[in-house]
């Protein structure tokens, strides 16, 4: 037994700010003073709030460090893990209230939360199958195998309602009960892992911080719908994953939990890891399976679907990371309990990856239902710099931009889907007013462009017409036709692509031009990109009464685009300086130079 | 984005071979080796050339343009080497008014290599990039994580011969 549990944050974004680093020299300190017998040090997966990393939290205390450097363990272990003294200065500020220490459960990011999927991530440590086994791991699997019968799993499966979190949201239990429907000599369970939008990590964070338990779903899925063989799709870009998910099949293995006569029932099943090699396309089904067959991750038209003729044409499932984790809560605790969270249509829990112009970076899992307001405002603490939220981008790049309007429509699928966005993997960026919605639309659809496979020609020359329109936009030279004409196109690209990919590519465009078109309008109109972004569209100048002629800024010009005038300002020394647009590359070098604030964009 | 065939002689070694052969065989009854043998002969070789598609083809019995198709599709695996010392020219628009298209080109003609393209002795790699943000300095290229700022085509023998007899 241990007096005290140290809980150090392992996951991708705290690694990355060396909190391995910081656990070694705990564990160090510790053994120097003599306390390693006492104090116990636990690499976690993640807690979420990426942006306070590296992350640690004492227990029974509950005490949160945050943005821990190396020079502060010392006074950490010495302070409050031998003399019993919380350092206060160290702790996440939030959680210090004048006279007492606030549970971190009581914090505005993690209080409106509702752990499922997350419930063992930043708590036990992923590469020891033991701490998963304490909390209820395995336990369901069991249940399972011993307790229930295959059509009783699928019915609860259907019971709870739980729809798939990798994008479309189709109902699990129907997947699975149409896969168990075909009989079949080999079945397949396909777990994607590879999460490609930007600005999503749900997926990795489960699978850094809680692997078994997505093996454990995925053998659960094996028996309902009677298949032997697992694959895992996971990205080669997530090593800290692909390593613990080795790690957990290996355990997993060793303690009969994997491979032949499971819990001594006769049944049978094994997962294989497959390394994704970077192409966002095989996040769709059809491409991901033909990518596991070792080919180029194209995809397949649909009918047959995977159900029927999946993976090397044998009936497959394949679900998302996030689905699976679910899983094993739906089956200890019933269906009933899953479908109490949640909206009329939406089950459950939903995490959503928050980025972009927005205090607390990081993961947050909230009931199906919640509002925007309350992942922007409260969870995710506002936007900084005191900038005034202009839209929130969902789905990725298959998703929307949804604007201030709508930030009280409860978030679930049908709902995003009503106001143009979709779900999508969870990722959720924010936006402020410096961001021109025009250059988002062209930076998703530059990202489609480039991760359009080829192989139908709405997705692949669809695609790439709507971003030259865009490109010329954003040089100033659209038309007000054009508009008109992008909105066609889009809609041709949606009703003709072969997947999901081409289907909603040109979502980004579609929702900006509903919501903001008084944007696309200043920029092909005006010639003028509100928001300041679109270079071509912007003129640098010099407030010649405000120019003290000092020089520094045609110096500076890597063009040599600013030169002197013959004007003297009132009160000024030396004459103004004035820059030649038709030289001007834009580069914004000089209003970085420019001491006195003289040299304006716009 | 597009690939390019390195024109660059075949300098693979028996040993790696032999462990390339290793790799085959462990996947030999695998449906779907091909990736697999991809990702880990590029460990082997650091990249993919013909050569290794070709003895990757025969090893496990599927058509080399089935090889070829699998290695050009997924953006992780490289048809080129990249050199020791990694050089990017930026063409952004500031660095591109101030001559640095004349540097790509000086560079070009005294490593003897195109863009996208990689010295015979892997020493060098040479790409073209979009604006690295450093327009102050303009015209920039970066040579692993050194930066170089202000250059005229001139100085670019100069530059390299530090490279060139540093090992």
């Amino acid at each position: 037994m241990y007096r005290s549990n140290v809980l150090v944050c392992g996951g991708t974004g705290c690694t990355s700010s060396h909190s391995l680093l910081i656990a070694e020299k705990l564990k160090e300190e510790l053994k120097e003073k003599g306390l390693d017998k006492e104090v116990n040090v636990i690499t976690t997966g993640c807690f979420g709030l990426c942006a306070l990393g590296p992350i640690m939290v004492v227990y029974p205390e509950g005490s949160f460090y945050s943005m821990v450097k190396i020079e502060d363990v010392p006074e950490i272990v010495e302070e409050h893990l031998n003399k019993g003294r919380i350092v206060t200065r160290l702790l996440y500020q939030e959680t210090v209230e004048e006279d007492t220490i606030k549970s971190l459960n009581k914090t505005a990011f993690y209080e409106k939360q509702e752990r499922v999927a997350l419930r063992n991530c930043g708590l036990i440590d992923p590469e020891k199958i033991d701490d998963y086994i304490a909390n209820d791991g395995y336990a369901a699997l069991g249940k399972v195998l011993t307790e229930m019968t295959p059509e009783e799993v699928i019915q609860t499966m259907l019971d709870s309602g739980l729809r798939g979190r990798g994008g479309a949201g189709f109902p699990t239990g129907l997947k699975w009960k149409f896969a168990a429907g075909n009989d079949a000599d080999q079945k397949y369970v396909c777990c994607n892992a590879d999460e490609g939008d930007p600005g999503a990590f749900m997926d990795r964070s489960v699978l850094e911080g809680d692997p078994h338990v997505v093996l454990e779903a995925m053998a659960i899925a094996g028996y309902a719908i009677g298949a032997s063989q697992g694959y895992i799709y996971v990205r080669a870009e997530y090593p800290i994953a692909v390593k613990r998910l080795q790690i957990a099949i290996d355990q997993a293995h060793e303690y009969g939990l994997l491979g032949e006569d499971i819990f001594g029932t006769g049944f049978n099943f094994d997962i294989k890891l497959r390394l994704g090699a970077g192409a966002f396309v095989c996040g769709e089904e059809t491409a991901l399976m033909t990518s596991i067959e070792g080919r180029r991750g194209e995809p397949r038209p649909r009918p047959p679907f995977p159900a029927v003729k999946g993976l090397y044409k044998k009936p497959t499932i394949l679900n998302n990371v996030e689905t699976y984790a679910n899983i094993p809560q739906i089956i200890l605790k019933g269906a009933d309990w899953f479908a109490s969270m949640g909206t009329e249509k939406s089950k459950g829990t939903k995490v959503f990856a928050l980025g972009g112009k927005i205090n607390h970076t990081g993961l947050v899992e909230v009931p199906m239902g919640t509002t925007l307001r309350t992942i922007v405002e409260e969870i995710g603490g506002g936007i900084p710099n005191g900038k005034k939220f202009k839209a929130a981008q969902t789905g990725g790049p298959s998703g929307g931009c949804i604007p201030v309007e709508h930030l009280d429509v409860p978030i679930d699928y049908d709902n995003l889907l009503a106001i143009g966005s979709m779900m999508g993997s969870g990722g959720l960026i924010v936006m402020d007013e410096d961001n021109c919605m025009v250059d988002i639309a062209k930076f998703f659809l530059e990202f489609t462009v480039d991760e359009s496979c080829g192989k139908c020609t709405p997705c692949r020359i669809g695609t790439k017409r709507l971003l030259e329109m865009l490109n010329m936009i954003t040089d100033g030279k659209g038309t007000l036709e054009m508009l008109d004409e992008m909105e066609e196109l889009c809609n041709y690209i949606k009703a003709n692509s072969l997947c999901g990919l081409g289907q909603t590519a040109p979502n980004p465009v579609l929702s900006t031009l509903k919501y903001f078109k008084d944007e696309y309008i200043a920029h092909v109109v005006d010639h003028k990109c509100p928001a300041g972004v679109c270079k071509n569209l912007l003129e640098y100048s010099i407030i010649k009464d405000k120019c003290y002629g000092c020089g520094m800024c045609a110096k500076k010009c890597p063009v040599g685009a600013i030169s002197v005038t013959g004007y003297t300002a009132p009160g000024k020394k030396k004459p103004a300086y004035e820059i030649d647009p038709n030289k001007c590359a834009k580069c914004g070098v000089c209003i970085d130079t420019c001491k006195f604030k003289a040299i304006i964009k716009g | 984005m597009l690939k390019k065939i390195s024109s660059l002689p075949f300098q693979g070694t028996p040993a790696q071979e032999a462990k390339l052969k290793e790799v085959i065989l462990k996947y030999q009854d695998d449906p779907g080796a091909v990736m697999p043998v991809l990702q880990e002969a590029q460990d082997i070789y650091g990249y993919l050339p013909l050569e290794v598609q070709t003895m990757i083809a025969e090893g496990l019995g599927v058509p080399l343009d089935e090889v070829y198709g699998v290695a050009t599709f997924y953006s992780q695996f490289a048809l080129t080497p990249k050199g020791k010392y990694h050089i990017s020219v930026c063409l952004g628009t500031a660095c591109y008014v101030k001559g640095s298209g004349d540097v790509l080109n000086k560079l070009s003609e005294e490593l003897g290599i195109e863009a996208e393209e990689c010295t015979a002795d892997t020493k060098f790699s040479l790409t073209a990039c979009r604006c690295i943000g450093a327009c102050g300095l303009a015209p920039v290229i970066t040579i692993n994580d050194d930066v170089y700022g202000r250059l005229t085509a001139d100085e670019v023998p100069g530059i390299l011969k530090k490279y060139k007899e540093a090992e």
